[in-house]
């Protein structure tokens, strides 16, 4: 009855997660990422937590444009109302500065692949499907520490303005997502502060927010008001800080 | 890499880890670093979950259902699965936890290495009794399958093996099958410790959980007093759901001088006051009933930066009442505070794990805030009375028992040696190999 969820990057811990809340409600899951062995895993528990149906894709890799299209083609076979991407990678902004090859692959995951993906789901989403894409408030603006990851997400932070633009007179969502510090494997070599969250709970929060209406939802919330703070620091005075 | 620092739930003393592996899938392989631990969600209190310059294999994210069987009540899950997240899973579906601690923040696979035990002790015995099957990713790369039939010298030694015997993968636990969310809660004002004995082995024959509250602070014929608590499962069909109330968190640590003798005293008389009136077949949700104190996020926060020490002995049946006596007596005199205090009986089912802590008799378990030497002298006066009484102490709290008593209290630790897996150790390892040579 329900038409499915279809995520993309699914086991990333945050995305994950929000699987498990579709799957207590009892939605159908498809679920796509790199690594077939891992998914089935997740397959299974969310097939035991309550998904009506849970399908594996065909494997792609966010750095072969060409695993893309296989792997939707299977998945818009399914209809697929609301859509999660989330892979992506933490890419180590130093040996960026060094190593050309690392530095565009980051590209191709973080930014390039996302909008491959994105420019054939916009034609084929049904009205009042939704289409949430985990950006990161480190997009915002850009720091010394993190710029390359940045800028993929700063970039495609744009990219979802226009598309939501583009997408609204047809009734589809575009949903930006903003996590702030979470807890995940990806961030596992940084100290925890009392900003971060577990993936649990922001799986839970993106999950609330691709049933809302909202456009841009920061996870969770208090990093709107974080980022605004440090989005009015003058250009000027910002090149000098070690933030 | 710096390493983000993991203390254990005492929050004492300070380890460092040099490397922080996180799992979320099934690895192909252990790191190949040596000195490795597996640590869940880090609710033990001493040093069992701590691994000083060696590599943690935070299991977390390993936390996957893989099976189960609304039948039997069978549920195959992910090591780093926590308690809390099988509660979600299975109260709705009529099943609850075969043994529960005291809270249910705690991983599959850390209460597999515990051996963990709960207020049914006296029916269920420990959580390894309800263990079915485990996988087990050793170092020289095999995963064991280990049951009671398959590497049962391996399963027994896992059970309890405080995570050196290699990384829980997955484990099988038998759930129990539950009509109603609900618990059926007594509440018993105790005069004194005679009068626990009495509550204590009539609720054996009557209930299926009980536990006693003791005021750690209570004198002379006073010694004992409390609150028994009593509970069965509601028979009753009821709509069954997940449902904890919402906790607060404790954010930061508390400064020291909040939890002083006066504070304390004045926390165990407003918890006296609550039992003074016995309170007799309450319905209660099963929450508060089996985990009060997760209601309080992060509340080991309170004892402040130096943190605490949680002191838990059992003595065997033989000379319980005496030797308790004198314990009570002990910590009575020294008036350091102790916020909570936990006095039950344990069974007769004997636990399987060749570490296993439990045995027929009694055990207490209270809360001790870190004053340094202070503390350290009442703790060697309380070893002593559990030496004389043939007790022994749970690792999984401690951060003080000397190796001497590690190993004459615990009479199969040479066979466990045996089975251990070389690459991994722990703080408390360690510790207990130290000292040996003083």
């Amino acid at each position: 009855m329900s038409s499915p969820v279809l995520i993309i990057g699914a086991s990333s811990a945050m995305a994950e997660h929000c699987a498990r809340a579709f799957a207590e409600e009892g939605r159908s899951l498809l679920l796509a990422g790199r690594d077939s062995t891992k998914l089935e895993s997740i397959a299974s528990d969310l097939r035991l937590r309550g998904a009506a149906r849970v399908q594996v894709l065909p494997p792609f890799d966010g750095a072969d444009a060409e695993s893309i299209p296989p792997m939707l083609e299977t998945a818009l076979k399914e209809q697929p109302r609301d859509v999660l991407i989330a892979h992506g990678i933490l890419p180590d902004n130093e040996a960026c500065e060094q190593d050309s090859e690392a530095f565009l692959r980051s590209l191709d995951i973080n930014f390039r692949s996302v909008l491959q993906i994105c420019q054939i789901l916009q034609h084929q989403l049904p009205a009042g499907g939704c289409l949430a894409v985990i950006s990161s408030v480190a997009g915002l603006r850009g720091r010394q520490s993190n710029y390359v990851y940045g800028a993929a997400k700063g970039g495609l932070l744009t990219y979802l303005q226009g598309l939501r633009n583009r997408l609204q007179p047809q009734g589809i969502r575009v949903l930006s997502l903003l996590p702030g510090f979470v807890d995940t494997p990806m961030t596992a070599d940084i100290t925890k502060g009392p900003l971060f969250i577990s993936a649990e709970k922001a799986g839970s929060l993106i999950h609330r927010a691709m049933k809302g209406t909202r456009d841009v939802v920061y996870i969770p919330f208090f990093w709107r008001y974080i980022l605004w703070v440090i989005r009015c620091i003058p250009e000027a005075l910002f090149k000098r800080l070690s933030l | 890499m710096p390493v983000p620092p993991a203390p254990s739930w005492g929050l004492q003393p300070p380890s460092q880890a040099a490397a922080l592996q996180p799992l979320s899938h099934r690895p192909q392989a252990l790191p190949e670093t040596g000195a490795l631990l597996p640590r869940g969600l880090g609710r033990s209190y001493g040093d069992v979950c701590l691994n000083d310059g060696g590599t943690l294999i935070a299991t977390q994210g390993m936390d996957r259902l893989c099976q189960f069987d609304p039948e039997s009540g069978i549920l195959e899950a992910e090591a780093g699965i926590s308690f809390d997240a099988i509660l979600r899973f299975a109260l709705p579906r009529g099943f609850f936890l075969p043994v529960s601690p005291g809270t249910r923040y705690v991983t599959l696979g850390g209460a597999i290495a515990n051996d963990v035990h709960g207020k049914n002790h006296h029916r269920a015995g420990c959580l390894g009794r309800h263990i079915l099957s485990l996988d087990l990713l050793r170092s020289d790369g095999r995963i064991y399958r280990c049951s009671r039939t398959e590497q049962a010298q391996l399963f027994r030694a896992t059970l309890a093996g405080l995570g050196l015997t290699g990384l829980i993968l997955r484990a099988r636990i038998r759930l129990r099958k539950i009509q109603s969310p609900r618990i059926i809660e007594d509440r018993v004002p105790m005069r004194n410790l005679a009068h626990f004995l009495e509550l204590s082995d009539a609720a054996d024959e009557s209930h299926e959980y009980h536990v006693a509250w003791v005021d750690g602070l209570a004198k002379g014929e006073e010694i004992g007093r409390g609150l028994f608590m009593r509970g069965n499962h509601e028979e009753e069909q009821q709509p069954l759901r997940y449902d904890p109330p919402r906790s607060l968190s404790i954010p930061m640590y508390a400064p020291g001088f909040l939890l002083n003798p006066l504070t304390v005293k004045a926390f165990n008389s407003l918890y006296a006051a609550r039992g003074k009136k016995a309170l007799i077949r309450h319905p209660s949700s099963l929450f508060p009933f089996f985990y009060p104190l997760d209601a309080v996020g992060n509340w080991n926060r309170l004892y402040g930066r130096r943190g605490f020490f949680q002191y838990q002995c059992v003595l065997p049946r033989e000379n319980d009442a005496a030797s308790m006596r004198a314990l009570l007596d002990r910590i009575g005199r020294s008036g350091e505070a102790s916020f909570l205090a936990v006095l039950k009986t344990f069974g007769s089912l004997p636990p399987e794990g060749l570490l296993s802590f439990p045995r027929a008799g009694l055990t207490l378990a209270l809360d001790f805030p870190n004053r340094g030497e202070s503390t350290r002298a009442l703790f060697r006066d309380l070893d002593h009375i559990v030496r004389d009484a043939g007790g022994r102490l749970y690792p999984a709290k401690d951060a003080c028992m000397s190796a001497e008593d590690f190993q004459r209290s615990y009479p199969a630790l040479d066979h466990f040696r045996t089975l251990i897996d070389p690459a991994f150790t722990s703080d408390f390892w360690r510790r207990m190999h130290s000292e040996k040579a003083i």
